[in-house]
């Protein structure tokens, strides 16, 4: 490669190979300030706002820091925050616990029913678009406090659901004041929004060739069969994409349990989300430091899922060869 | 097999199941909404035990009652959430595209290194700087100071929000490199590039960034919640929780009206821009 050769004029001279040549050696004199002047908001952000906050944490999680004493009164307590999370904190297990079980649930009956609208969605038809849209309105509103205000009262007692149960004859019951039940509805109300995941499901299945269904129905194949033989292996790598994404986010749900239990996680602490409660110690009690060391604690946590998902995710997750 | 046009073939038992499974999801899934917008009009006595989406009894007053129900007017609060979520547009919009414009289209040291940094705080949960985050700004005399919103607006303007980001990354990656070269041959720095070329053919994704800052911005509670204390600066889903803790049966009716008005400007993003939001998403894997 003539890397060296210097443009002597403005004018291309000997086709596009040339034009190339004349532009890498040109990008590499001038392109690494000009890089780190527009990086430049971006790299104060990570340190101001990312890296130093991150530090501060786990600093404040070593500390008794409760925001109202001043910072000379700090103590550093060692591990006592950690030592007093896990061993002996019940509302910490119980939030941890209740933050499993809605990951856990939400999001597979999430992705399955996103997965589900998504076929029939697949094939085109006259307002196939208005439909995908239409579903996919309940994500966009999302995390909203008005939806989950209009969640507590479809399943509060006098509710449009417990309306609907009597038709059948089966009587209701104030669904979000039962700790029984109140995880449930914040579940339906996390399955509701499946648009998004939905929506990726649709581009996903675009992707698969047809010659490969054409081919298996030359095998013999029926509509069960060819789902499993070609969609689910070609769209696993979207399958595995929604997966990710929506248990991290299974994970941080807060606003529509603060709005269902009014900031308390209650009833009796059934709804009591891991963010909800690191939300509860930290600003409504001011135990920073002890807030701080559930934070790091969430956030390794959240690693080693994903990390483990990622694992598991070589057994299952099938990449077409050539691109990636 | 997948994409044959439906519709041709005559009806059968068969044919029939999907759009009638389809309707009915769609009645399952606009149910809420449409229930929300119908409650807003009833009277109070109509609301519990009625599963009805259109009132009886017209209600409108649910609309002035609720905008007046509190000490500060409701136009207040979202005067406060228009403000907040336009900054964040312009901040998002500016820092986001500088930010991208380095990594996909500049050649520096270490690169890479920034570049793996900023996919890892895609996935970084805001709960767990929320903390100290909140300490430091509280040094600094912005929480509860005379304009409580900067911590909500300068984390903005340092392209922390990584996703747009990355949606710019991938757009940009897109713009044809011959332009560049042709560009520098011409005598353009990086920087007459990024203002001549780059930054006049990115604006669809400045578009996509834009809107979908406005929604998740309009939509976020956690940050607000934690950073406003003083009633006359909330926004508007951080004002609508005090429907909940203040009053009694009497106030649905309004409390809906508001919920109603708080979803209005989303719902008109999503009519104006369905298609786009749509592409948005599958392209990108953003969430909504």
């Amino acid at each position: 490669m003539a890397v060296g050769t210097r443009p002597t004029s403005h004018r291309p001279q000997s086709g596009p190979a040339a034009v190339q040549r004349r532009g890498r050696s040109a990008r590499d004199r001038g392109d690494g300030r000009a890089g780190y002047v527009f990086l430049t908001p971006w790299l104060l952000g990570l340190m101001a706002v990312t890296a130093i906050p991150m530090l501060m944490s786990l600093y404040l999680s070593f500390t008794n820091y409760d925001i109202l004493t001043p910072w000379s009164d700090v103590e550093w307590i060692g591990l006592k925050n950690y030592q007093r999370m896990f061993t002996a904190d019940p509302a910490y297990w119980h939030a941890v616990k209740v933050t499993l079980v809605f990951a856990f649930i939400a999001t597979p009956l999430k992705l399955g029913s996103a997965l589900g609208v998504a076929l029939l969605l697949n094939r085109s038809f006259r307002g196939s678009g208005l439909f995908r849209g239409l579903f996919y309105l309940p994500s966009l509103l999302g995390g909203s406090v008005a939806l989950a205000m209009v969640w507590h009262s479809l399943f509060d007692r006098g509710g449009s659901v417990n309306a609907v149960l009597g038709w059948f004859g089966i009587e209701g019951k104030a669904w979000v004041n039962d700790p029984s039940t109140a995880l449930g509805t914040l579940i339906l109300l996390a399955v509701w929004q499946f648009g998004a995941p939905m929506v990726i499901f649709l581009a996903g299945l675009k992707q698969v060739p047809n010659e490969l269904y054409e081919a298996a129905e030359v095998d013999g194949a029926g509509s069960f069969r060819k789902f499993l033989s070609v969609t689910l292996p070609m769209l696993s790598p979207v399958i595995f994409f929604n997966l990710v994404l929506e248990t991290i986010h299974g994970f941080q749900g807060f606003t529509s349990a603060f709005v269902l239990s009014g900031g308390t996680g209650g009833p009796v602490d059934s709804t009591l989300m891991y963010t909800l409660y690191l939300y509860i110690r930290g600003f409504a009690n001011y135990e920073m430091g002890y807030a701080s060391a559930m934070a790091w604690v969430f956030l390794i946590t959240i690693g080693l899922v994903t990390a483990v998902l990622f694992r598991t995710g070589r057994f299952w997750v099938h990449y077409s060869d050539g691109d990636d | 097999m997948v994409t044959v046009a439906a519709g041709r073939r005559p009806f059968t038992p068969r044919s029939l199941a999907r759009p009638v499974v389809l309707l009915l999801l769609t009645a399952l899934v606009l149910y809420p909404l449409l229930w929300m917008l119908g409650t807003s009009f009833k009277a109070p006595e109509e609301i519990l035990n009625n599963i009805s989406v259109l009132p009886e009894k017209w209600t409108p007053e649910n609309y002035p009652d609720g905008w007046t129900h509190f000490d500060v007017a409701f136009g207040r609060y979202f005067l406060n959430s228009f403000m907040v979520a336009a900054l964040t547009v312009v901040a998002n919009c500016t820092s986001c595209l500088l930010a991208a414009y380095a990594f996909a289209r500049l050649r520096f040291r270490l690169r890479g290194f920034w570049f793996a940094i900023m996919i890892g705080t895609l996935l970084l949960p805001s709960h767990v700087l929320i903390v100290p985050q909140f300490v430091m700004f509280r040094s600094f005399g912005w929480v509860g100071g005379p304009w409580p919103y900067l911590p909500l607006i300068v984390p903005h303007l340092l392209a922390t929000d990584a996703f747009f980001v990355f949606l710019m990354v991938q757009f940009m990656r897109g713009i044809p490199r011959e332009l560049d070269d042709a560009a520098k041959i011409d005598g353009c720095s990086p920087y007459s590039i990024f203002r001549y070329v780059v930054l006049p053919l990115s604006r669809p994704a400045l578009v996509s960034t834009a809107i979908f800052s406005f929604i998740w911005t309009w939509n976020d509670f956690f940050r607000q919640l934690v950073y406003l204390s003083d009633l006359s600066k909330y926004t508007a889903p951080v004002a609508l929780t005090l429907f909940i803790d203040s009053t009694g049966q009497s106030a649905v009716g309004p409390m809906f009206a508001m919920s109603v008005l708080s979803l209005a400007p989303v719902f008109l993003f999503f009519v104006a821009f369905q298609r786009l939001l749509v592409e948005g998403i599958n392209t990108t894997g953003l969430k909504g």
